[in-house]
């Protein structure tokens, strides 16, 4: 189904702009695809603020401008984007491999549940309880896709569908703790947990902000991903399995070692993103410590090109349109879920910027359109 | 246990498995194409709002219901056109749908918010509806149930009894095949791709008007997933569908009267049971690896290019 026809749509043949295949696909349109997504998607809030009787112009200071105005608001930036990236650093090492962990969602719940227990019950710790507690939220998120990884390589079941019915199951044990068992007594019958003490919560990088030391760990990671995906050999194995199954099974490369390691990398950095939420910004457990960044980095990961620095990048565009939502939702009384519209509308952007990675749009004359759809060389392709 | 409490588990089994079954079906066909759309969720939860707000808006729950389909059939044209024009990876491309499907919805659905709408009719069959427990069991449901058993046989007679069935799987199996014996391959894609979009719309428009009638943001709960895996678990055959969505129903309706039972279980963990039953479901039937390759339509999620 690849190279050959020059008529890449068929549809069109009538058309003067016609899609051409490149001969090789297009670097530069490899990266200048996501910012026509974003600039697609401002365009199209543009259209959908002015349809709702806004000031376009206004709104969009609101939404895109004001929230990263003030050096709070620049904290609030990068405190958004630190569990997205997380997330999304450890998913796009699995989409690499053709492994698609879409329940990130479920394991960040699960590793703030671990993280949580180890903060709540485990007392005495001093300066040790942070570690300790991101070290249980990892495990805790990597247990939880480590059941989707044996399912899948034992039983063949989809890990689509696998980590994604965990999603649900882990936000139901969520609230059946903080209903139930792990709920504050002298909380006011509120479904969540005691706050944490002082020495469970991530140090702040500045007085001012409420931006926290994950977000320099979120880049290290960074860091240790890109090492990983183009400098290791069990990188090269997965990126291999992800551009050409057969040949990485002709080569001898495990499919099963890639699909643990794949749910297994994006479990734990999805679980090391929960316990930094609890054990961050919010400081307790409860029922919705998370507006769906499990999901969100899922966007995040395809808008960063799969590439850890596009990744950090994504992260930062995602978690402003978190807080325009928020914005928005108190100074222009649109509904929070604007934020959902403007990330399901970029991935479709994206998607569809994508085609002039490997296509270009030419003008044709009508006439030269006709005459070249004569001459192609496969007879199936004339059509009258 | 009485009867009455029997007919009553029965009945509610039925609904619940409808918006399973009606989903479903429309997936199977355009899977059978050789379509993978995993933006099932999305597209319920958009035919979900809008057979709510043209329902309540208009009065009118049958225009609610062609809203349904429509706004189902139009998601799933916005997939057609970056899955089979512009050759877009399809799972992604699902991903992407689902996600903006629950954005959408609950954007155009925050007015309609704690609204009442009124449940649609039971519709009892004349005489038969009178018949002692098989009547109650059997006969008093509202349209869309019987609707999806109608479904189900015409689904059933189009896939194996038609021409354009028969089309319709071999584009699924080997669409270069078909597209050298002169089938419009992305032209039936198209059809069956907007058909699971319709069907999907009018399950989730099942939901917000018969089932549970208002509307919730995402209130489908994970439905659209579970019909994916349905439709793998009927190992793409439209009988195992219906029986499939019966079971799954079973499991929902069990957790709802499992305490009135008297089981002394957590209701978070009985809220559990479908998302469990899914994965299991799913370890069944794919713990041999020969029964999905033999089963699942040969191109699935592949993209086809006519010119290629």
């Amino acid at each position: 189904m690849d190279g050959g026809g020059i008529r890449a749509v068929s549809a069109m043949n009538n058309w003067p702009w016609r899609l051409e295949r490149r001969a090789e696909p297009s670097i530069a349109m490899k990266f200048a695809s996501p910012l026509i997504a974003a600039v697609a998607m401002l365009v199209t809030g543009f259209i959908l603020f002015s349809a709702l009787g806004l000031s376009p112009l206004s709104a969009f200071r609101t939404f895109f401008i004001e929230p990263v105005a003030s050096t709070y608001g620049f904290g609030e930036l990068l405190l958004k984007s630190t569990p997205l990236m997380l997330c999304a650093l450890g998913l796009s090492i699995g989409f690499r491999a053709n492994v698609w962990n879409i329940g990130a969602e479920g394991q960040l719940i699960v590793g703030a549940l671990a993280g949580g227990a180890i903060a709540l019950f485990v007392d005495g710790l001093g300066g040790f309880a942070i570690p300790l507690m991101l070290l249980a939220g990892i495990l805790g998120g990597m247990a939880w896709a480590a059941i989707a990884a044996f399912l899948r390589t034992r039983f063949h079941t989809s890990e689509i569908l696998v980590t994604l019915m965990l999603v649900y199951i882990a936000q139901l044990l969520l609230s059946y703790f903080v209903h139930g068992p792990w709920r504050d007594p002298a909380g006011f019958n509120f479904p969540q947990s005691q706050s944490f003490d002082e020495n469970e919560l991530l140090p702040l990088l500045a007085e001012t902000v409420r931006v926290n030391i994950a977000f320099l760990i979120a880049l290290a990671l960074a860091g240790v991903a890109w090492f990983f995906v183009s400098r290791t050999f069990a990188g090269y194995r997965m990126r291999v399995a992800g551009l050409a199954p057969a040949a990485a099974a002709y080569a001898g490369y495990g499919e099963k070692r890639n699909i643990w390691l794949a749910l297994l990398i994006g479990g734990g950095m999805a679980g090391l993103a929960g316990v930094s939420e609890v054990a961050g910004p919010i400081g307790l457990l409860s029922p919705d410590i998370s507006p769906g960044y499990g999901f969100a980095a899922i966007i995040v990961a395809f808008v960063g090109r799969l590439h850890p620095i596009g990744v950090v990048l994504a992260s930062l565009l995602m978690s402003l349109l978190y807080l325009g939502g928020e914005a928005a939702q108190i100074d222009l009384q649109l509904p929070a879920s604007v934020t959902g519209l403007f990330q399901g509308v970029l991935l479709f952007y994206l998607l569809a910027a994508d085609l002039l990675i490997t296509y270009r749009i030419r003008r044709a004359r009508p006439d030269v359109v006709a005459a070249e759809a004569i001459k192609v060389d496969n007879p199936v392709n004339v059509q009258t | 246990m009485n009867i009455d409490t029997l007919i009553l588990i029965f009945a509610s089994t039925v609904a619940a498995a409808t918006p399973l079954i009606l989903a479903a079906l429309g997936v199977l066909v355009n899977e059978r194409a050789g379509v993978l759309n995993l933006g099932v969720e999305g597209m319920m939860l958009v035919g979900a709002v809008t057979a709510f707000g043209v329902g309540v808006t208009s009065g009118s729950l049958f225009l609610g219901y062609v809203a349904a389909m429509s706004a189902g059939a139009a998601m799933a044209l916005l997939f057609g056109l970056l899955t089979l024009t512009l050759q877009t990876n399809q799972v992604a491309t699902g991903l992407a749908l689902a996600l903006f499907g629950v954005g959408l919805s609950a954007f155009v659905g925050q007015p309609f918010v704690g609204l009442p709408i009124e449940r649609v009719p039971a519709v009892p069959i004349p005489l038969l509806a009178d018949i002692p427990v098989l009547g109650p069991a059997l006969f008093r449901y509202d349209l869309l149930v019987y609707l999806s058993i109608a479904l189900y046989a015409a689904v059933s007679w189009f896939l194996y009894r038609s021409a354009a069935g028969l089309r319709l799987r071999a584009i699924g199996e080997a669409p270069g095949v078909a597209h050298s014996l002169g089938y419009p391959v992305v032209r039936i894609r198209y059809l069956a791709v907007m058909f699971g979009g319709a069907t999907s719309g009018l399950a989730g428009a099942y939901l917000s008007t018969a089932l549970t009638p208002m509307w919730v943001e995402g209130m489908s709960a994970g439905r659209g997933w579970i019909v994916l895996a349905l439709v793998v678990f009927a190992t793409w055959r439209p009988l195992r569908v219906l029986l499939g969505a019966y079971l799954f129903g079973g499991v929902t309706v069990l957790q709802l009267h499992a305490q009135g039972l008297g089981v002394d279980v957590p209701s978070e963990f009985l809220s559990m049971l479908p998302y469990l039953a899914t994965i299991v479901v799913l370890v069944l039937i794919c713990r041999n690896p020969k029964t999905i390759l033999l089963n699942q339509p040969a191109s699935l999620g592949r993209s086809f290019h006519p010119d290629g």
